[in-house]
Formats: structure tokens, C-alpha cells, sequence
């Protein structure tokens, strides 16, 4: 227990993967929450990622969490700006409320 | 143990703002948990050697996306308690599948065999000792070589996301009494101007 290794690291991200799927399923109305989940759930890929790439002395495993961290940021970007648009068509931000491709 | 002590309160703290940020009534109060959060996996990437990740999440992460989340959520006039109805449905279902979830991650872990015993020889950029090269040092010289395209391509990602942004959300109101040069540039004294002579004594009409 005292001695931290690869084991405990990757149960942590496992855990934050866990609580960000958990998260768009009880915020599954509010798109900002499931947003902020997402984030939740790449942060728990990056840790892996650097864990392994630490654990393997191999530093592409880096190199990658930082292209994650490149598509996290560009990923919100997109959506908040996709946010802001759609509230200020129907004032609204619940999900429930995103149905005008159906027709 | 010291490394202990500190890998439990990073982690202890992460897990609770990460718990936080999904059930907190507010969503300001979710995105400073969120912040909390990339905090905690910071110093956690510290403990690891990866000193470049860990700073560039708190520049990039805190300093950007978090604040662009708090922006958005100040910005929006929204009833977040009428958000919140239905959640006592839907979290069986997430308790559910997030229980399924990490039971099937604990399960991998348990009946993970060993890393293949050849994996030494398949790391493909070996980490310098960190005594001679610090780890951005020695992140810097793969990136800019071995990685440029993808660093490149990176570039592209977000060229094309901030020009997406503003695409999106750029829009012309019409009751707006904006400058336009090219009106301003344009206008030509002889159609505006006009000089009269007027006579001493006559007004003018």
C-alpha cells in the first residue's frame, strides 16, 4: 500500500474515467455538465497515458497526452461556441430541446 | 511513504472534485471543482517526471478552457435547478453503467499478466536520464524531429477550431450603426459639398 506503483495510478484513471461517464449520465439534460465530464474523461486518458509512459521510460507517451490536450482544448472550443449559438436561438441549453434536425 | 502521502491527498482530492463537478448544483462551483481537478493531476504528473505535461495542463487547461467554461457559464441566462429535474431517473442508469464500467476495468487489472517481456526493446523514444536531460529538454528534441507532422497537424487542429469559433458565433445585428471605411474612404467632396453665393440681404431658402 506504501509503495505506489503503476497499479495505483492506473485504478485512479480508472476511477475519473468511471466519474466522467457517470457524469453525462446524471447530467444528461445540462450540456455543460456533460462538457465538463468530457474533460473528466480525456484528463483520465491523459493520466494513463503519462503513467505508462513513465512506468515504460518511453516518452512518446507524452508527446501523445499533449495531442490530447491539443484536441481537449480545441474540442471545447467548438462546443461552447455550438453552446452560445444554440442559446441564442432557443434560449435553452437543455438537451431535450436539441430536436430541429428531426423534422 | 512520503510519495505515498502524496499520491493519496492528489488523488483523494482529484477523485472528490471530479465527483464534485458532476453533482454540484451550481455549475460555477462545477467549473472551479474542474479546475481543482487539473490542479490535483498536475502535481500527480509531477510526481511522475512529467513536468512539461503537468505545467502545460495548468497554462492550457486552467488558464484557457477552464476560464472559457466559467465565461460560458456567467455568459448564459439559464435556470440551472429546471436542468437538474429527472436526474434521480436517469442516475440508477448511470450508477449502473459506471458500475459496470469500472467493474470491467478492475477486472482487467486482476487478470493482467505481465507486460510482454520484450517491451524494453519496443519503447521507441527511450527517456534520457533526467540528471542530463530535463524531461521538457529532452521533449522538445522528439517533438520538433520525430513528431513534427503531428506537431504540425496539431497546429491545424486548432487553427481550424479557433477559425470554427469565430465562424460560429460571429453574427451582423442589423439596427447596428457600425464604421465602414470603405463608405468613408469613398465619399467624394462634389457630391456632398455645395457653396452658394448669397446676395446681402436675402436669407437663404
Amino acid at each position: 500500500m506504501w509503495e505506489i506503483g503503476i497499479t495505483h495510478f492506473l485504478v485512479l484513471s480508472a476511477m475519473l474515467f468511471t466519474l466522467g461517464v457517470f457524469g453525462i449520465f446524471l447530467n444528461r439534460r445540462n450540456v455543460i455538465v456533460i462538457l465538463m465530464s468530457i474533460e473528466l474523461i480525456l484528463l483520465s486518458v491523459t493520466v494513463n497515458l503519462v503513467t505508462f509512459s513513465a512506468h515504460l521510460e518511453d516518452l512518446a507517451g507524452q508527446v501523445f497526452s499533449m495531442f490530447i490536450l491539443t484536441v481537449a482544448a480545441a474540442e471545447a472550443a467548438i462546443g461552447l461556441a455550438i453552446l452560445v449559438v444554440f442559446f441564442r436561438n432557443k434560449s435553452s441549453i437543455a438537451v431535450e430541446d436539441i430536436s430541429t434536425l428531426k423534422g | 511513504m512520503i510519495e505515498a502521502i502524496f499520491f493519496y491527498a492528489f488523488a483523494a482530492v482529484l477523485l472528490l472534485s471530479a465527483v464534485m463537478v458532476i453533482s454540484a448544483r451550481n455549475p460555477v462551483h462545477s467549473v472551479l471543482f474542474l479546475i481543482l481537478a487539473f490542479f490535483n493531476a498536475a502535481g500527480l504528473f509531477v510526481m511522475l517526471g512529467a513536468e512539461f505535461i503537468a505545467m502545460i495542463l495548468v497554462i492550457v487547461y486552467v488558464g484557457a478552457v477552464a476560464v472559457l467554461f466559467l465565461f460560458v457559464v456567467m455568459m448564459l441566462d439559464i435556470d440551472f435547478n429546471e436542468l437538474r429535474r429527472g436526474m434521480k431517473q436517469s442516475a440508477p442508469i448511470g450508477a449502473l453503467v459506471g458500475g459496470i464500467l469500472l467493474g470491467e476495468f478492475v477486472w482487467m487489472y486482476l487478470t493482467w499478466p505481465e507486460l510482454a517481456p520484450d517491451m524494453q526493446e519496443k519503447v521507441s523514444q527511450p527517456m534520457p536520464h533526467a540528471e542530463a536531460v530535463s524531461n521538457t529538454h529532452a521533449l522538445g528534441r522528439i517533438l520538433y524531429t520525430d513528431y513534427v507532422y503531428l506537431f504540425q497537424l496539431a497546429g491545424l487542429i486548432l487553427l481550424v477550431a479557433m477559425i470554427g469559433a469565430i465562424v460560429l458565433t460571429l453574427r451582423s445585428r442589423p439596427g447596428l450603426r457600425r464604421q465602414s471605411i470603405s463608405a468613408q474612404v469613398s465619399r467624394n467632396p462634389k457630391d456632398v459639398l455645395k457653396v452658394e453665393k448669397i446676395s446681402t440681404g436675402s436669407g437663404v431658402s
